[in-house]
């Protein structure tokens, strides 16, 4: 077993580089520098920590690099971190994006409150992809509100303000439910076992209830995780706040902040209320497929491009919530990787809006027009990223997407069904968005000149993620398939067939 | 006819003692001293009394781990770990509130030491409502407490708005105050006594046939306790005199009408009314949905930075009313833990308020925040931490002290009532985000940096201090209130 140090590290580090970045403002470019130094450390380790993370350690399940320290016993509050294989991969999406967010989309403007906020929100994501204890997570899933609404509120465009406050009532909302279905759990398992209050997975999970309280909670759960990940008809925050956020504040929200809702459905939801899942299977699975369908009508008639990657974010969650909500080892797996495929992705295409953006000054689909003759190489940046998020056999996308699809149609297939069409309509509205901004002719063709040498190597990451993992997934299946086969086993009644 | 005196534990009225004879001697040498006292030495004594009543708290509290909790004449006054814990808070809020009103005195050319003493009598007024154990004394406290401040409002000679809030203040206190008594007249009619514990023998060891009086009785008290503390719908004084009110003063009475008036209302409906609880709960649990969701969704509407504020405290109340709901141990030390987070938190942030108002207290709209982070970093962020605990963000006490009042409800059965309220604490996030993107947005031309006088700034440093420190570290502060019970639970 690995210390659990690491993640202490993990999580904690972006904070103090957040500090330093603050104490340097007065120096111009010296929080940037600290800001990117920070944050590749950061990647750094949590490639280590992917690489030598182990799920063979007896008693653990898959987690490692566990430890567990009680901080105020009256709450309840514990510092409980460690990894498993449904983890692992957030960590590193998490420090990846924040990296990417850094490099490729610097904002000027009061530049050390920008890399504070940007690292401190780094913190709290990785606080929350490696708690082991419900109320910790919790806390640092509240947190990550705070450096994001911050972040929107102040470097997001003209109605940014309000996109700010949308986003985090909303949000702050639907965590009433979770709160207090938490509350409800810790006292319950408090009652039964006696004892201190904790909030420990582990212990929260062995708790005996009736069917009817499980259904209620996992309601509650999933109101909370709904808002954040988003589930249709939860989602009405999501576009304007994608739409008014900056590039890199859009990165943040789309890649990550949206993955902790459907982590959080999958870890907490699913994994501590099995006993619901009978009867709340089929209207998640329905709302799952309507977010998709829904979502991707809605990116076909959006004018806006950000706002398309936010109605396709609608219907690629709405994959991962199908894959989730399937509950087989298959679709568990899928729905893990999909997370990570999709926020590889989604930070792609929001980073090549920010090209785009910084080139002609706005995002809307028909000022745009001929972008393909003056700038080729973005184009086919473009092109390869877009290729992804519909799912092309050979890139990341299909694989995720595949195994879902494939898990679903195994156990429910009439809803896989309806899915699928999904996928044929990621095609239209990604293709027809493609057309419509780089074929044609441009107006001032001129003033577009193509990426620069940094903007490509900014890039290429996730150009090289989506590609390596399209053809050869086998690394990070293997790290992903122990813990979803162990949790699937965990949650499913016996004698079921998986 | 004799008169028995009964015998006083002098220990237990220490902290009463203290600030009472601080204003006693303070108003002594007001009228020695020749021309109008120095604002120094008015300031000093107060901040003096309100350290020895501090520091009193540290003898009681070890008097009571040795003996235990114990009541003193006649059973009037108890002492017990909540009136201790109680009685701090509202020392530190008066030394935080004196800081503030010093520098104010100076702005605005006051001279004198009358607010001093007032402020320390209604201190006094507060701690003893927190240890009150009869009916009477609770009034005898309440009365201290409210024409204090009925005084304090008014201070602000040279506004007219200062004089109207205050008369405003006095007619629906002094209606309240009268609901009160004849509320405690009833009880006593109902069960033969004003004195807590015996009312509560007495309704443990008797079947009341017709509980019409007792009934109307306690109606009128929790009637007058929810006037008090602004609770919907009895709320409607308290955006006019807030907003009225010297800033320095509102801050003030936030802090301390609020402890003294909920520590009562825990004596009496849990000591004294606790085998009535199936009947006050669903009243309560009516209170509470309304004073968080009403109270949130009118100070969204507001402009005033008071006003805003005094919605917000209403919210707040509703919270703290949900850990009274809870009628348990842990009900009861949630909403003490409560008020111990809130109180500090409140005076900072109308300290804040305070400079922000400008000479003539006049400068109160949500724009005259406009930018201030910008041009003043550090007034600004402290502004925006203390925004953000009242909203319950996490690593600050707001988050705890909802977590333990929360965590009470919940374990008393009332989860859907504490969904409602975190409702209400959602709606409450509306505005106090809208203020802090004020704060942060682009400064207007022209804007002035707001000098930050030293004791203010000390005032502010220390509820922010207060809300950071514990709010990463909440241990000790919940184990003391873990330890605060109320002597006298049914």
């Amino acid at each position: 077993m690995h210390s659990s140090l690491w993640l202490t590290v993990l999580v904690w580090l972006p904070l103090l580089g957040a500090a330093a970045a603050l104490l340097a403002r007065r120096r111009p470019g010296a929080p940037y520098a600290v800001a990117v130094a920070t944050a590749s450390v950061e990647l750094a380790l949590s490639l280590v920590v992917a690489v030598l993370y182990n799920d063979h350690l007896a008693g653990a399940h898959t987690f490692d690099f566990v430890g567990r320290w009680v901080l105020a016993a009256p709450f309840g509050l514990a510092y409980d971190v460690g990894i498993d294989g449904i983890s692992l991969l957030l960590v590193v999406l998490t420090a990846l994006v924040v990296l990417l967010a850094l490099l490729g989309a610097r904002e000027r403007r009061s530049e050390a409150a920008f890399v504070g906020w940007l690292l401190m929100l780094t913190t709290f994501t990785m606080g929350s992809f490696v708690a082991r204890d419900l109320l910790e997570f919790f806390i640092f899933f509240e947190l990550t509100l705070v450096p994001s609404y911050f972040l929107v509120a102040h470097w997001g465009g003209a109605q940014r303000s309000r996109a700010a406050l949308k986003f985090f009532v909303y949000t702050f909302a639907g965590s009433a439910f979770l709160f207090t279905g938490l509350l409800y759990l810790g006292f319950l398992h408090q009652h039964q076992a006696g004892g201190s209050l904790t909030f420990a997975d582990a212990a929260l999970a062995s708790t005996s209830m009736s069917h009817a309280t499980a259904v209620w909670l996992f309601v509650a759960f999933a109101i909370a995780f709904g808002v954040k990940s988003p589930i249709w008809p939860l989602h009405t925050w999501s576009p304007l706040a994608y739409a008014e956020a900056p590039t890199a504040g859009s990165m943040e929200l789309s890649a990550l902040l949206a993955k902790l809702g459907s982590y959080g459905l999958l870890r907490f939801a699913v994994g501590l209320l099995p006993l619901a899942l009978t009867t709340v299977r089929p209207y998640m699975l329905t709302l799952a497929v309507i977010g998709i369908i829904y979502g991707s009508a809605l990116a076909a008639s959006t004018p806006d491009l950000k706002r398309l990657v936010a109605y396709s974010s609608l219907a690629q969650m709405g994959f991962v919530t199908l894959g989730i909500m399937t509950g087989s080892t298959i679709a568990t797996t899928g729905a893990v990787l999909l997370m990570f495929n999709h926020g590889v992705i989604t930070a792609g295409l929001f980073l090549l809006i920010g090209y785009i953006e910084r080139r002609r000054g706005t995002a809307t689909i028909a000022d745009l027009r001929g972008m393909q003759g003056p700038a080729p190489v973005l184009a086919g940046l473009f092109t390869v990223v877009m290729l992804a998020s519909i799912g092309l056999p050979g890139l990341s996308g299909f694989i995720s997407e595949f195994l879902v699809l494939v898990g679903a149609f195994a156990t429910h297939a009439w809803w896989a069904v309806v899915a699928t069409i999904g996928v044929v309509l990621a095609a239209v509205y990604l293709l027809w968005a493609y057309q419509r901004v780089f074929h044609g002719q441009a107006r001032d063709v001129d003033q577009i000149p193509d990426v620069t040498h940094r903007e490509r190597w900014v890039i290429a990451p996730i150009v090289a993620i989506v590609v390596v993992l399209g053809v050869f997934p086998k690394p990070v299946l293997d790290r992903v398939t122990p813990t979803a086969h162990q949790f699937v086993e965990s949650v499913t009644p016996a004698g079921v067939n998986k | 006819m004799s008169l028995t005196i009964p015998s006083i534990h002098y220990l237990a009225i220490l902290p009463v003692l203290i600030l009472f004879g601080g204003a006693v001697v303070l108003l002594g040498l007001t009228a020695l001293v020749r021309g109008a006292l120095r604002t120094s030495v008015a300031t000093g004594i107060t901040l003096l009394a309100a350290t020895g009543a501090f520091v009193a708290g540290f003898f009681q509290w070890a008097d009571l781990d040795r003996h235990g909790p114990s009541t003193t004449i006649a059973h009037a006054i108890v002492l017990d770990g909540f009136s201790v814990v109680a009685s701090a808070v509202v020392a530190v809020s008066l030394a935080l509130a004196t800081l503030v009103a010093h520098d104010w005195f100076r702005r605005e050319g006051v001279r004198g030491a009358e607010y001093h003493v007032l402020a320390m009598a209604t201190a006094a007024g507060a701690v003893l409502m927190t240890q009150a154990n009869d009916l009477i004394v609770i009034f005898l406290g309440l009365e201290t407490l409210s024409i204090g401040l009925y005084v304090l409002v008014a201070f602000d000679r040279h506004r007219g708005a200062s004089a109207e809030a205050s008369l405003k203040y006095f007619l629906l206190g002094g209606f309240a105050s009268a609901l009160f008594i004849y509320g405690a007249a009833l009880v006593y009619g109902a069960t033969g006594s004003t004195n807590l514990s015996t009312v509560s023998y007495f309704l443990g060891s008797n079947v009341i046939l017709r509980p019409g009086l007792l009934y109307a009785g306690g109606a009128l008290l929790l009637v007058g306790f929810a006037f008090k503390v602004a609770a919907v719908p009895f709320h409607q004084w308290s955006p006019d005199v807030y907003e009225g009110a010297p800033t320095p003063v509102t801050g003030y009475m936030a802090a301390i009408v609020k402890v003294g008036a909920f520590a009562a209302l825990i004596r009496v409906l849990i000591s004294a009314l606790g085998t009535q609880m199936t009947t006050w709960r669903p009243i309560l649990w009516a209170l509470v949905v309304l004073t968080t969701i009403i109270g949130a969704s009118l100070a969204v509407v507001q402009r005033n930075a008071k006003r805003m504020l005094a919605y917000s405290s209403i919210n707040h109340a509703g919270f703290i009313l949900l850990g009274v709901w809870a009628a348990s141990a842990r009900g009861s030390a949630a909403s003490l833990f409560y008020l111990a987070t809130y109180a500090p938190v409140v005076v900072a942030t109308f300290a804040v308020v305070t400079l922000v108002g400008g000479p003539g207290d006049e400068r109160h709209t949500v724009d005259s925040y406009r930018g201030l982070a910008r041009r003043q970093p550090w007034l600004g962020a402290a502004l925006g931490i203390l925004l953000l605990s009242q909203l319950g963000a996490p690593l600050t006490t707001g988050f705890y002290a909802k977590f333990a009042v929360l965590a009470a409800a919940v374990d008393g059965g009332g989860g859907p009532l504490a969904l409602l309220a975190l409702l209400g604490a959602a709606i409450a996030a509306f505005f106090y985000l809208r203020w802090t993107i004020v704060l942060y947005a682009e400064s207007p031309e022209g804007a002035t940096s707001i000098p930050v006088p030293r004791a203010t700034a000390l005032a502010i440093g220390a509820g922010v201090a207060v809300t950071l420190v514990f709010g990463v570290w909440p241990g000790p502060l919940a184990t003391l209130a873990q330890h605060a019970t109320v002597l006298f639970t049914s």
